[in-house]
């Protein structure tokens, strides 16, 4: 009875070039190894350092105005560059309402989209469907700004005016829908057009959840006598809701980010107010529209407003993730 | 005789040829001197003064010295500026000065100002019927600031006696993004109407939520095209594209003048130039003046240290002052008064261009 002695390293090396050096040609594998985990290293490394990097070139442009109004900038609320305020309250409530709104009108659209896909289409019309909403994606912003002053600004504003004269009366509905913008620039405006960019990648990403959800879950469900829509509620969500909040906070954090379109058809008037109809203004719409103009301590302020974005973006993202994560290794599905 | 009266006709003739002979070595050699060296130079900033450099820079002076390609950006005076400062571009175009703190910090040292031209800002407005409107700074004011808020106010009825003024309700149409026209308009009304007006003067202002905001004045002019009541602030060469009604502005003499640029030069021949050549025509004394007219540089480095470029922009700043001046009012912008051209002209020789 022989013991396997342990492979000596020669055997299990590949043949030697046939110019010979065959030490030379183990030690050249082995560098190559190296070489290639010192550059994929090098390459994920960048990635932090130019985010890094970021946040410090940033955050030191944006020193004057932290230490002119101290960090209670952020919440408060009187931006007038005139009189050389720059509280941003205003603009940081702005930027969230836009993004509820988006998130309001995207979200359940979206789901549809991706129940009808995964659940109710037969595949043929399935893909095409998919494409096309993912070809929504692909469409810049600014087009869709664009898009919007031309064709949705006119006929949202005497909706606008309509449907605030209606609800007059009514009390809660009063407030929200009062004082409705003559040009049709507002949140809600914004609202609409950030929902379309951001039903996209909502629904990509849930399509993929809902379609994860174990056979035999559904098989049950069927076998246990429901309908369609009685397994889509038992089996399909329950399964699949960390995944749908993930997508969710992933369209949040595109929403809050979104600039131009909202530039073009905000109506730029920094207030804190449940105006829906009325015109508004985001960090990231502010940032564009007045940085041209901007010198000195309205300059870094605007600057400070990225870096505010900046960092709200990122605690969206992780949160995404962290969720994605989590989901992920429940239904072992890969990243 | 017939010899005689050959030489004679040579001699008729050859005088005839040498001023011809004349002018033309001496075209060859003015255009020989004057040819410069190929080269680029770039400048950002003001966009009032955008359309105006495309034309008198971009392509008419390049006619003139078709090696020299001049590129301008309108990316707004603030950012211009900045440019300027950390020497990016070789020269900014600005509507105001650089603020107290930022003027020492350009990197090239010393720096000129260069006035080039003047545009009036005007009050558009579209109400059916009436057909001419008169304004006066404290009524302005209260139409911006939302306290007036229909067309038949008391207010805009005493500056316009007689006319008959609808009651149509009023939409304000300003800018959402930061401008230099913003900027002026509001320094108008600071100047014009302290009391009055409280939003104080900036290339942006905290306007009253109801008032309408759109980019640039073309954003502006669409709303008050599209609006029956509609009024905004326009500047003029963009009004005057556009073809709109814009209303008379009680001067500080009293007089309702409306924008033209000959009442606009006047406001430039009215201000007080600094030694900088830095002026402010806004709301100066004058029957004719337009008070709300506003002045724009090119800022450009005293020490140039490209002798190519330095020459060309001293060619280029040449040629503003020479045939861009006649240019101006074409595409409705005002030219300088004589007494700040001169002196403008006599600051270019102040550029410092090394040897070669």
């Amino acid at each position: 009875m022989t013991t396997l002695a342990p492979p000596q390293p020669d055997a299990l090396e590949p043949a030697p070039e046939p110019h010979g050096l065959r030490d030379g040609g183990r030690r050249r594998g082995v560098a190559g190894d190296h070489l290639f985990r010192w550059l994929a290293l090098l390459g994920g490394l960048m990635v932090l350092v130019v985010l890094g990097l970021i946040a410090y070139s940033t955050t030191t442009k944006a020193l004057p105005w932290f230490r002119k109004e101290g960090l209670g900038a952020v919440f408060s609320d009187n931006w007038d560059p005139a009189h050389h305020h720059f509280g941003a309250l205003a603009l940081v409530y702005g930027t969230f309402l836009v993004g509820a709104l988006a998130l309001l009108l995207a979200v359940p659209v979206s789901i549809g989209i991706a129940l009808f896909v995964t659940e109710v289409a037969p595949r043929r019309l399935a893909r095409p469907v998919i494409y096309i909403v993912d070809l929504l994606a692909a469409i810049p912003s600014v087009v869709y700004g664009l898009w919007a002053i031309f064709v949705l600004l006119d006929p949202l504003a005497n909706l606008f005016s309509v449907v605030s004269s209606a609800t007059a009366d009514i009390p809660i509905l009063k407030t929200l829908f009062a004082n409705p913008s003559a040009t049709g620039r507002s949140y809600m405006t914004a609202g609409i057009i950030v929902a379309i960019m951001i039903t996209p990648i909502i629904t990509s990403i849930t399509r993929e959840v809902f379609a994860t959800t174990p056979a035999s879950l559904k098989e049950a469900a069927y076998g246990l006598g429901s309908t369609k829509w009685e397994m889509i509620r038992g089996a399909v969500f329950p399964h699949s809701r960390g995944g749908v909040v993930s997508a969710v906070m992933i369209g949040l954090g595109r929403a809050i980010g979104e600039t131009i379109a909202v530039a073009l058809v905000i109506g730029a008037s920094q207030n804190i107010s449940l105006h829906l109809l009325g015109p508004g203004d985001t960090m990231a719409s502010a940032i564009v529209l007045q940085f041209g103009e901007a010198s000195g301590t309205y300059r870094s302020a605007l600057i400070g407003l990225g870096v505010v974005l900046f960092a709200l973006t990122i605690l969206v993202g992780m949160a995404a993730r962290g969720l994605v994560a989590r989901v992920d290794r429940k239904t072992g599905a890969v990243a | 005789m017939r010899r005689s009266f050959v030489r004679g006709c040579g001699l008729f003739l050859a005088a005839l040829a040498l001023p011809v002979f004349a002018v033309g070595t001496a075209t060859a050699a003015k255009s020989s001197t004057n040819k410069l060296a190929p080269v680029t130079i770039n400048g950002s900033g003001s966009t009032l003064q955008l359309a105006y450099d495309q034309q008198v820079i971009l392509v008419d002076f390049h006619k003139t010295q078709p090696t020299v390609t001049v590129n301008y950006s309108g990316v707004g005076s603030g950012a211009g500026r900045q440019a300027f400062i950390d020497q990016t571009v070789d020269f900014a175009g600005s509507d105001a000065p650089f603020p107290a703190a930022d003027a020492a910090k350009p990197k090239g040292g010393a720096y000129l100002y260069f006035p080039t031209v003047a545009d009036p800002i005007t009050v558009s407005y579209k109400l059916s019927g009436v057909k001419s409107l008169q304004l006066s700074a404290e009524t302005i004011a209260g139409i911006f600031q939302r306290q007036i808020t229909k067309w038949n106010d008391a207010k805009i009825a005493a500056d316009n006696p007689g006319v008959k003024l609808p009651s149509t309700a009023i939409t304000v149409a300003r800018r959402a993004d930061s401008s230099g026209t913003t900027q002026n308009f509001t320094t108008f009304l600071n100047k014009a109407a302290p009391s009055a007006w409280t939003l104080g003067a900036g290339s942006t202002v905290n306007w009253p939520t109801d008032t309408q905001g759109a980019s640039g004045n073309a954003g502006v002019a669409q709303i008050i095209t599209k609006t029956n009541g509609a009024i905004g602030y326009v500047d003029f060469s963009d009004a005057q594209a556009i073809g709109m009604t814009y209303a008379k502005v009680k001067n500080a003499d009293g007089k309702f003048i409306a924008p033209s640029t000959p009442a606009a030069s006047l406001a430039v021949a009215g201000a007080a130039v600094n030694a900088d050549l830095t002026y402010d025509p806004i709301n100066v004394a004058g029957a004719k003046v337009y008070p709300i007219t506003s002045p724009t540089y090119l800022i450009v480095y005293q020490n140039q240290t490209d002798a190519s470029k330095g020459n060309a922009i001293v060619a280029m700043l040449n040629y503003v002052y020479g045939a861009g001046q006649k240019t101006a009012p074409t595409i409705y912008y005002a030219p300088l008064s004589k007494d700040l051209l001169a002196r403008a002209k006599s600051q270019v020789a102040k550029i410092v261009v090394p040897a070669g």
